[in-house]
């Protein structure tokens, strides 16, 4: 029984980071058909913002919910307005530019931080359930996630913001006639999406553990769920491909060793891809958002 | 006068140019860099002739290039004479490219879609070779070594004297050949209806399709050629290094390699050649500095290419050279005409 709650609670765990590393690259994806293959290290960013803020004294949770988005969403604007901007429709030319952004963000993060890899203490006790000692941080992380996606629908879905977002997502140039500028939405979306890889990576610092080459381990997971999850439907898309992989894997891991688990997950996202070409919301939410 | 057979835009003299340049290179210098910078252009160009002509962007062609290496490694510590293995980390690696490859093509999958699915084969190698460091991860006698890879094989030796081993000043002449090879091949196969209709396919899909060519029967072909081609590389990288470790499936080597073709020239096969020998002594000499980091600079290579140049350097460069002779043909033809209306003008007076 306590088993079982240990193994639910994993799985839980895993779906929630996987749609939390998600959520920056699923709304850039599904608004701007943008691949952000940076996206890993704006997570990584924020797990170094936390850190930076940390060791000089500020209170963590301030620092991880608060200051990492925003640094990370003011280096999302800059990277915005320099790069990505001249880069609208040219899908494989921006995934070319934002990998080369990634290389250089490791180098500078590399150059200030140094290669070794630190961490950052979990501000949270583990507590014990049955026999088995939990981390009782996992918990903030689900709990996070779900409002972070609940956030992000009841914004797209009951707001101006929201409104306007997502006409310009379905016709940039009624957007415009209409005096909404789809350049401007396009750069907050875009920034939006950076704050939310840095509160991704300001939360998930203490679990972690931070290198600059963490933003690897991220982006494949990321870039996996989301394009599984396809780009009709971002928000329930994403939600539904994080659910897959995120139990498969632990599943996988529980029953035979974590590589086995990640190299299922990974087999899965191809045989999902070749079934559903356009992703999960392409064949089962076409009207939805 | 006795011409040279043509092969599509092959240029001759350029190409003699290049080849004479690699026979007399070892006078100058030591081999063991430029042999390196020979087999790295191999794999550019194995993903430039896919990429750059039928518009396939593999984002994950280490794999191939990983699995050539991993193939000829067990194959030579199973064997012992290199001729065997040489073939099998071509053949392997193309067998697993035509499986994925007409898996992903006759699902109609594209763009993204299939960055996604190359990208995952890599990452599924390289988590499942870092994870082979016990005893029970061995095929015959090659142990696959997880993490620390697998070192002491054989490299490659002469065809039938398993004692005449290649290395050296021969593997450098070796890696050349196998490059120019392949170069000379490359050109072939687009001079060919098959690579008429190749860049028929990035051009326009639809129209190919409707015209009667099976447009995934040529996807998966270009992509297996491509794959055999990077197995061939991955194999000689192997006899290089003398050592394969999962390194060559990582995410950076996948990016590395996509780096050098763009900024070499999309749509040309010198580009990617030139392109990953430029890069690739770049990293190797800021390799041996610790002042600045080495992804930083690649990094921000890439970026400014993508923005400033996005053809690649070779293709801004020859625009820019036929613009010139444009010009200059225009200043010709301009200059007679005056002339002749001047005498017509002096006729009519």
């Amino acid at each position: 029984m306590d088993y079982t709650a240990v193994v639910f609670l994993e799985i839980l765990y895993m779906i929630a980071f996987i749609a939390l590393i998600s959520a920056g690259l699923a709304i850039v994806f599904g608004m701007m058909r943008v691949i952000n293959l940076a996206h890993g290290e704006f997570v990584m960013l924020g797990g170094y913002t936390t850190l930076a803020c940390e060791r000089a004294g500020i209170d963590i949770w301030f620092a991880m919910l608060v200051i990492a988005p925003l640094v990370v969403a003011l280096v999302g604007l800059v990277v915005e307005r320099l790069v990505i901007r001249f880069l609208y429709g040219r899908m494989i030319d921006a995934m070319l530019a934002t990998w080369g952004l990634s290389l250089l963000l490791i180098g500078v993060v590399t150059l200030i931080f140094g290669s070794s890899a630190v961490s950052v203490p979990a501000p949270i006790p583990g507590y014990q359930l049955g026999g088995y000692q939990m981390g009782g941080y996992n918990l903030f992380i689900i709990g996070v996630t779900l409002l972070v996606y609940l956030a992000m629908w009841l914004t797209l879905r009951y707001t101006r913001v929201g409104l306007v977002a997502r006409g310009a997502m379905q016709s940039a140039e009624v957007a415009a006639s209409l005096g909404y500028n789809p350049r401007t939405v396009y750069m907050i979306t875009f920034t939006v999406g950076a704050a939310l890889s840095g509160l991704a990576g300001g939360i998930l610092a203490p679990l972690t553990g931070l290198l600059p080459s963490s933003g690897g381990a991220y982006i494949a997971e990321a870039f996996i769920a989301v394009i599984t999850g396809g780009a009709g439907a971002v928000i329930a898309g994403t939600l539904a491909s994080s659910g897959i992989f995120g139990a498969v894997q632990q599943l996988v891991s529980f029953a035979h060793g974590p590589v086995l688990g990640d190299i299922v997950m990974l087999a899965l996202a191809i045989i999902l891809l070749r079934l559903m070409p356009q992703g999960i919301s392409g064949r089962f939410f076409r009207n939805g958002q | 006068m006795k011409t040279w057979p043509s092969i599509g835009r092959l240029r001759w003299g350029w190409f003699l140019t290049g080849a004479v340049t690699l026979l007399v290179l070892p006078v100058f210098t030591d081999t063991h860099t430029p042999t390196v910078l020979l087999i790295w252009a191999l794999f550019a160009l194995s993903l430039g002739l896919m990429w750059g002509y039928a518009g396939l962007l593999s984002f994950g062609h280490s794999a191939y290039f990983g699995l050539g290496a991993y193939t000829y490694a067990v194959a030579v510590i199973n064997i012992g004479e290199s001729t065997g293995p040489l073939l099998l980390a071509i053949l392997i690696p193309a067998a697993v490219a035509a499986v994925i490859g007409a898996m992903m093509f006759y699902g109609r999958i594209s763009d993204v879609y299939m960055g996604v699915i190359t990208l995952v084969v890599t990452l599924i190698l390289f988590k499942f070779m870092n994870a082979t460091a016990g005893d029970q991860y061995a095929i015959g006698d090659a142990r696959l070594g997880g993490f620390n890879g697998m070192p002491g094989f054989h490299v490659l030796n002469v065809p039938g004297l398993p004692e005449a081993s290649l290395f050296g000043t021969p593997m450098y002449y070796v890696a050349a050949a196998v490059l120019l090879g392949c170069y000379l091949l490359s050109r072939w196969i687009l001079a060919r209806s098959f690579g008429r209709v190749l860049v028929g396919i990035r051009e326009n899909e639809a129209r190919c399709e409707l015209l009667g060519y099976s447009v995934p029967a040529y996807k998966t072909a270009i992509f297996t050629i491509s794959a055999a081609m990077a197995g061939l590389a991955g194999c000689l990288f192997a006899n290089w290094a003398e050592i394969v470790t999962p390194g060559v499936f990582a995410l950076k080597s996948a990016a590395e390699v996509i780096i050098w073709v763009i900024v070499g020239g999309l749509g040309t096969l010198i580009g990617p050649v030139l392109g990953a020998m430029a890069l690739g002594m770049v990293k190797l000499l800021l390799g041996e500095q610790t002042v600045i980091d080495n992804s930083l600079i690649l990094g921000a290579i890439l970026v400014v290419v993508v923005l400033a140049i996005p053809r690649g350097v070779v293709p801004a460069v020859q625009g820019w050279w036929r613009g010139r002779a444009r010009v200059r043909a225009q200043r010709k033809v301009h200059a007679r005409p005056r002339r002749r209306l001047q005498s017509a003008q002096a006729e009519r007076v």
